[in-house]
């Protein structure tokens, strides 16, 4: 089919739906799907929409539709030195932009560049009145119109099929290299506070079990400087390591099958607090993982969010099976009812992914 | 910028617009009238919540309200509140909802789109007094401010800890970080380090109804819907700011600016694509054509090559290492790009004197001509070249000068059209020349707006860039935010009805497509 007919049918499909009340199950590999709140609905596969629409490397500037593979987009990019600047994870070589695109997740580079939303330039959406809708745009300043592709950008697909995205690129680093510290997880946050503040050119951290491993970007000649003002080890297969982060392939995550992974949102600099057991520090400290089981996830669920708030971030249940915690912080009633009304804007029928980010 | 007012113009772009101001204060559901008894109800309601120096009535006082930096368009506003607090700007707002009056929220005033333009039957309601720097945690690298508080005084204030606020509008040393929030602010150096949005991690604010809400906040991300994008950028239409968090930057210790003469504007353009395509992010690119450059360089006395055809600024900064070696691929790129002259900063001083002539381009342009228009659409730096033809031979459609300035590194393009207001119909013809020089921004697959705002300036020009549908969609997310659609009314999203209006006139005028210019 050609694009044209897809989008045709895909229409005639959600209005459909939305007349029927028939919720809408959106999915690309379906990688992701264990993120966010358990979602019914009939399964709507984007991958028919595939393809990269456009990409000029001196534009920083690449655009493709929502079922494209992931994969496919990197690689292209790779292949003019650029990249995707926030590192999502994949979570499986099929998954796709759109999916990628809906999920909003960041990799080790996130404290550095910034996240998916800072690196979104437009998107087209399919809403539940069958329309299809352009926002943003493919230049990188545009104040015309509210930042609706930016609201779609993490959405999780609850305010309609996200038809096609176009992303900011970056160049990729001339040269990496990687370095590991033997140090205290309270002394890993303050020394990655005055690293920044030292404005060195810290690409990736990440703290475990008393080792800190940092990856840093740039030119020859600053990351010889880097390396000089900051000692450690060279950390070998560094590559495959932050390929690893990234995708969350490390033991702390595949090794623990029915436990509970929690991600807290902080501000880089919260204070370590050694007593919510075993953690993984990533972000600078903005990042941080618990890993619990499902009695102790249950009892502690309260507690983790109350401190996660009183310290500045929040608290996710990130990766879980069969349980009733709520897997997102709940908003303020004010936000909740805000939030609320873009929905009934952009779906009315209620059919898209409905619940999936309650 | 328009400066130099001229209320009134004897042609119909004027007309049909006075006719549509007319109706705003004539909007259903609000009471109209802008009279004695209603100014003297929502005065004594404001008294009972605000201190006695909080309040504006007189004209002598609200006149100085009566306009931003788009000052051909002014009207006196009812009531000007100056709140001293978050509470006092939440009683306001429960008041004017009470009421049912409409609220212009207004910073410095220094915008460029006519976004703070008051409303006849409305309050003016100024965060000037929230003026507060209330937090700098150098450790964590961020301010917590009041939305008052202007933009470089946040640098000022940060320097001692080696910090500082990245985004650097032109208007930096007078705007504030609430209007900053208001418009996405950019500046000289976001190619590199972002646009407000890329700057602010929370916002604390009082929507329409009164009720306070936070965006953002200490951490890296939120939970739920992003909310905290489509505030950024909202031009004063989803709540009135009370508080900002921001990011702050490690000062880069050394910096040097580049500048490069081309004879030739396609070699320009493509000496831009190419640093980029080099895999270098300057901190800073800009682009001043030959216009520009001549108009500058007998004021600023830069040292610019007034023979090029167009000069570019490329600026690094970082380490004294990461500098050294970033100027040195720049220069070499920009040298088999074809660059006639290159000349390197050696010490501050002569950084900032490369950079003055492009830091007053705008007062240069009012030194040559008494008056001029600050046009601001981005584009695909692809286009440049064809864009900047299409805009000389434009000069000589309407009759009027263009000099163009170009942050070239995100293609965000400021032409200024100069004009004498005192001329028959330089205004309007300046005005159409605008709207014209935004479409073609839209056709060449870029925006009508980069960085100024629409307000009310563009709203014409939303119809272009946006469908009904998308409109719509727009004005539902203000709604979500302020169903009483209160706050900052009438702005930004045009109606159905306006762009069907704005669709015959142009039809009638024979300007929609531009049928006598040539196309590249």
């Amino acid at each position: 089919m050609q694009n044209q007919e897809i989008l045709t049918t895909w229409q005639e499909r959600v209005l459909a739906a939305s007349a029927a009340g028939q919720v809408l199950r959106i999915q690309g590999s379906n990688s992701k799907a264990w993120y966010g709140e358990p979602s019914a609905g009939e399964i709507f596969d984007t991958r028919a929409l595939s393809g990269i629409i456009a990409y000029e490397p001196s534009e920083l500037v690449i655009t493709a539709y929502c079922g494209t593979p992931l994969r496919q987009l990197e690689a292209l990019l790779a292949e003019h030195q650029q990249m995707l600047a926030f590192e999502p994870p994949s979570f499986s070589e099929h998954a796709t932009v759109g999916g990628m695109f809906a999920a909003g997740l960041a990799g080790p580079r996130r404290a550095q560049a910034g996240a998916l939303r800072e690196f979104t330039l437009g998107a087209s959406v399919l809403d539940g009145r069958g329309q299809i809708l352009h926002f943003g745009g493919q230049v990188m300043k545009n104040v015309a119109g509210y930042d609706v592709s930016r609201l779609l950008a993490g959405s999780l697909g609850t305010l309609g099929i996200v038809l096609q995205v176009s992303l900011k690129v970056l160049p990729i680093a001339v040269l990496e290299h990687s370095l590991r510290f033997e140090m205290r997880a309270q002394d890993a946050i303050n020394a990655l506070q005055r690293w920044r503040s030292a404005a060195l050119p810290i690409s990736g951290s990440f703290w475990q079990d008393g080792q800190l491993s940092l990856r840093l970007s740039g030119g020859e000649a600053a990351l010889q400087a880097a390396c000089k003002q900051l000692g450690g080890a060279s950390l070998a297969h560094a590559n495959q390591f932050w390929r690893n982060v990234r995708e969350q392939e490390l033991a702390f995550f595949t090794s623990q099958a029915g436990k509970h992974i929690w991600r807290l949102s902080l501000p880089a600099n919260a204070p370590y607090s050694a007593s919510l057991g075993p953690q993984i520090i990533e972000w600078d400290g903005a990042q941080r993982w618990l890993c619990l089981e499902p009695e102790a996830s249950q009892t502690q669920a309260a507690q983790l969010r109350h401190l996660a708030q009183e310290a500045g971030g929040h608290a996710s249940l990130f990766r879980a099976s069969d349980t009733n915690i709520a897997r997102f912080t709940a908003r303020p009633p004010a936000l909740a009812k805000i939030e609320q009304r873009l929905r009934q804007q952009f779906d009315p029928a209620g059919i898209f992914n409905r619940g999936r980010m309650a | 910028m328009l400066t130099a007012p001229k209320p009134q113009c004897p042609l119909p772009v004027r007309q049909i617009w006075n006719a549509y101001l007319c109706t705003l204060s004539l909007a259903p559901n609000r009471p109209m009238s802008n009279s004695y008894e209603r100014r003297q109800q929502v005065v004594q309601a404001l008294q009972a919540v605000l201190p006695p120096n909080a309040l504006l009535w007189r004209e002598e006082d609200t006149r100085p309200y009566e306009c931003d930096g788009l000052a051909a368009y002014r009207r006196l506003p009812m009531v000007v509140a100056l709140p001293y607090t978050e509470a006092q700007v939440q009683a306001v707002l429960k008041t004017c909802h009470a009421l049912q009056v409409p609220i212009v929220p207004r910073g410095a005033g220094t915008g460029l789109s006519g976004g703070a333009l008051p409303i006849q039957d409305g309050v003016v309601l100024s965060t000037a007094r929230l003026n507060k720097i209330e937090q700098i945690d150098a450790q964590a690298r961020t301010a917590l401010v009041q939305p008052g508080v202007r933009n470089l005084a946040i640098s000022e204030a940060a320097k001692e800890f080696g910090l500082y606020y990245a985004p650097d509008p032109s208007s930096q040393i007078a705007c504030t970080i609430g209007g900053n929030v208001a418009e996405n602010s950019g500046g000289v150096h976001c190619l590199k380090y972002g646009l407000t949005l890329h700057n602010v991690l929370a916002v604390r604010m009082v929507t329409g109804e009164g009720e306070i809400i936070e965006l953002g906040n200490a951490a890296l991300d939120s939970p739920g819907l992003d909310l905290l994008s489509l505030v950024i950028g909202s031009e004063g239409m989803l709540g009135v700011v009370t508080q900002v968090r921001l990011k702050l930057l490690p000062i880069a210790s050394h910096a040097q600016v580049i500048m490069a003469s081309f004879h030739d504007l396609v070699q320009a353009g493509d000496a831009v694509a190419a640093i980029i395509a080099a895999g270098i992010i300057p901190a800073g690119l800009e682009m001043m054509d030959q216009t520009s450059v001549r108009m500058v360089e007998p004021f600023a006395k830069a040292g610019y090559d007034t023979e090029a055809a167009a000069i570019l600024l490329c600026e690094s900064d970082g380490s004294e290492v990461e500098v050294t070696d970033e100027i040195a691929r720049m220069t070499a790129v920009l040298q088999s790009a074809g660059a006639s002259a290159i000349v390197v900063s050696q010490n501050d001083s002569e950084r900032a004197k490369l950079w003055s002539g492009r830091k007053n381009a705008f007062p240069a342009a009012g030194r040559i001509s008494p008056d001029y228009y600050c046009m601001d659409g981005t584009i695909p730096r692809k286009r440049l070249a064809e864009v900047l033809q299409t805009i000389a031979i434009m000069q000589t459609t309407y009759g009027l000068r263009c000099a163009n300035v170009f942050h070239a590194g995100d293609g965000n393009l400021h032409p200024l059209i100069l004009f004498d207001a005192n001329q028959a119909d330089e205004f309007d013809r300046a005005e159409l020349f605008g709207a014209a020089i935004l479409e073609l921004c839209v056709e060449m697959g870029g925006t009508i707006t980069g960085e100024h705002g629409v307000g009310i300036e563009k709203i014409n020009s939303m119809c272009v860039q946006f469908s009904a549908a998308e409109n719509a969609a727009f004005l539902a997310v203000k709604l979500a935010f302020d169903q009483s659609g209160l706050l900052n009314p009438d702005k930004a999203i045009p109606t159905l009805q306006r762009c069907a209006e704005y669709g015959k006139m142009h039809v009638r005028r024979g300007l929609l497509k531009f049928a006598e210019l040539p196309r590249f």
